[in-house]
């Protein structure tokens, strides 16, 4: 093995990683901005500099912005938007990857005629652009009676999330050897417990790559939310929105900062928890067994 | 007892005719060979039999038992993959037991089933590992204990050593055989390896473009092939073919095309029928079934060639050569040394040839 003395200093290798570091810098400033801003109170956010760090640390902002912000009319801080977004994503993402993954085994290892059309179609529905089912799906909702409620919301991400997350799960089971099907099958295992007992055991790494590709489109969707929500059930994102947008008296940036914060804290925690499953579920091609 | 009736099984991939009008019986205990190049319907024929394909016409019975619309855990057999295909998550005893657990056998007896099986391919120690932390012929006696906990009439083999070093391939391919007379069930092997197949089989069919050119035993078809397809697919090295007229003076002459003075005489080949005299024949030879020296002097058929290229191989040693422009192949001893360009008599006995039709390839 050819093997470098950890002490030889190459040039080129120091430069590569002053580079980075000050990329990385540069795209953690805005990160840092908000988070020192978050602790400040707003006589040191007038008077001091946006880069200094708080000098006397307070949660003021972060109390305000959860129980009492303002949005809009109510003052009761994002608290309840916070749930309202946790009682759509919840079902909204587990649905469907439920779904994609059937979907995904079917397409990709009980072939059909015509099940590679339907694939297709399905596939183009990762292309359709949010606008363009807006209005239709309005009209859906109203005559279901779904208008307005989380139900609608879930229902409508679902509906959307089924392309992508059966995509996903189709290219996976394609790399599973057809012979396991077939082995089960003389096995005496049919559709289902082909799924259950030999599928369902390989699909970690997929399953994670899918939950957090759902999670992090559904949690951060504006669109959606602010088109097909009622008063009382308004997802964060949209609360956060009215939040930064209704001043009473000044601007308060250390409250929409720390508003900011809670929105985007569940995905953060998601790709951190979840993060190296990412990376290896979306490179992991072929089962070996 | 028949074990496996296959009745006039056709399969079509919509227009595409994969098997037609196939016919094949099977006898209880019997160990049959499907042999074929790839794309010739060999597996094919094998996912029929295990119902993993639906067929477009004909029937197949097992056991006297119509199954051409069973599902595949119905029909009584156990069956081994090229590539194992064993179920990653789970142990080799839960790889052993997952059929049996299906069919809801009680768990005493699937502990018996799987100490059995495993006692018998000598996998006891390997139980409780994932296929992963298995070598290869580990896991190929995982997947044939697969089959054997089934306990069932009817094995079928598709390429089981295929992915396996050569010398495993031989080692694998004994025990096989032992499995076989030790079980002493019906046993149907898909392979494209015609060692393998000459080997394991009681008999082997040949197959070629979805029909079976041959079916009959290794012996038989190794000596007596119906066509120059067959001749030329068994055997190895493969049969020398010469190009020539049958001329017809009260006994048969070969003229070989392209030179050749003295044509030998053919008398001792026995022709399936009388022939008619200026046919144009193939006429094959086995490399092994020629002589040299002073031997080959003695044969009815005899000629001196120039030695082109030889390959060593231990015991024998191939020799390539030319007669009249045409390819000639001969195996000489190993110990006797031999030179490019040395001139060598060689000799065959017509007795030992085959002899085809030049048009439609057919045994003469």
């Amino acid at each position: 093995m050819n093997r470098q003395t950890p002490l030889s200093i190459n040039i080129g290798r120091v430069m590569i990683y002053l580079l980075l570091v000050a990329f990385a810098l540069l795209y953690l400033a805005p990160l840092y901005v908000m988070i020192a801003t978050s602790f400040k109170d707003i006589e040191e956010i007038r008077s001091g500099n946006l880069m200094a760090p708080p000098l006397s640390p307070t949660f003021y902002a972060w109390t305000k912005a959860w129980s009492s912000a303002c949005t809009g009319s109510e003052c009761e801080g994002l608290a309840p938007f916070f749930w309202n977004s946790v009682k759509i994503v919840v079902p909204a993402v587990s649905i469907s990857t439920i779904i994609g993954a059937f979907n995904g085994y079917a397409l990709a290892k009980w072939r059909f005629k015509g099940s590679e059309f339907l694939f297709g179609a399905l596939l183009f529905g990762c292309f359709i652009p949010f606008q363009v089912i807006l209005l239709p799906m309005a009209k859906l909702l109203g005559s279901l009676g779904l208008a307005n409620t989380v139900t609608g919301l879930v229902m409508v991400h679902v509906i959307y999330g089924v392309a992508f997350t059966t995509l996903f799960f189709r290219n996976y089971y394609v790399g599973v050897p057809t012979e396991l099907v077939r082995a089960a099958r003389l096995d005496g295992a049919g559709f289902l417990n082909t799924f259950r007992y030999i599928f369902l055991p390989l699909s970690t790494p997929i399953f994670v790559v899918t939950v957090i590709w759902q999670f992090t489109q559904i949690w951060n969707d504006f669109l959606f939310g602010v088109v097909y929500s009622g008063a009382g059930t308004q997802p964060i994102t949209v609360a956060l929105n009215n939040l930064v947008n209704t001043s009473v008296g000044g601007k308060e940036y250390n409250v929409d900062m720390a508003a900011a914060i809670i929105a985007a804290l569940p995905t953060l925690v998601v790709y951190v928890v979840a993060g190296k499953y990412f990376v290896r579920g979306l490179t992991a091609g072929a089962v070996k067994g | 007892m028949n074990s496996i009736e296959i009745k006039k099984l056709s399969l079509n991939f919509g227009e595409v005719v994969v098997l037609k009008d196939l016919n094949l019986t099977i006898e209880k205990g019997e160990f049959l060979v499907l042999l074929g190049a790839s794309g010739c319907g060999k597996s094919t024929l094998l996912n029929c039999v295990a119902g993993l394909l639906d067929i477009t016409d004909g029937q197949i019975f097992i056991n006297g038992k119509n199954v051409t619309w069973d599902e595949p855990a119905q029909r009584g057999i156990g069956m081994v993959f090229q590539s194992y295909a064993l179920y990653p998550q789970m142990t080799v005893k839960g790889n052993l037991s997952f059929g049996l657990k299906n069919a809801g056998l009680p768990k005493e007896e699937i502990e018996k089933r799987v100490k059995h099986a495993s006692e018998i391919l000598q996998i006891e120690s390997l139980l409780d590992r994932k296929p992963a932390a298995l070598s290869g012929g580990q896991r190929q006696r995982v997947a044939i204990g697969r089959a054997l906990v089934r306990d069932v009439e009817v094995f079928l083999f598709d390429e089981p050593l295929s992915n396996l070093d050569a010398k495993l391939r031989t080692e694998l391919r004994v025990e096989i055989k032992r499995l076989h007379q030790k079980l002493d069930n019906t046993m149907i092997y898909v392979t494209h390896d015609q060692i393998e197949a000459m080997t394991l089989a009681d008999r082997i069919a040949i197959m070629r473009d979805g029909l079976i050119q041959q079916l009959d035993t290794p012996k038989k078809i190794y000596s007596n092939p119906v066509n120059k397809y067959v001749a030329g697919f068994i055997g190895s090295p493969s049969m020398n073919f010469l190009k020539g007229t049958i001329l017809q003076n009260n006994k048969p002459i070969f003229k070989l095309e392209g030179g050749w003075c003295e044509s030998p005489d053919l008398s001792n080949y026995i022709f399936q029928e009388s022939i008619k005299a200026e046919t144009q024949v193939w006429l094959g030879i086995r490399p092994e079934s020629v002589v040299v020296g002073g031997e080959a002097e003695n044969m009815p058929v005899n000629f001196s060639l120039e030695v082109e290229v030889f390959e060593p191989m231990g015991a024998d040693t191939l020799v390539w050569s030319q007669i009249g422009g045409q390819e000639f192949r001969f195996m000489i001893d190993g110990n006797t040394s031999v030179n490019v360009g040395d001139r060598v008599t060689v000799g065959f006995d017509p007795a030992h040839a085959s002899i085809f039709d030049f048009d439609n390839e057919e045994r003469l």
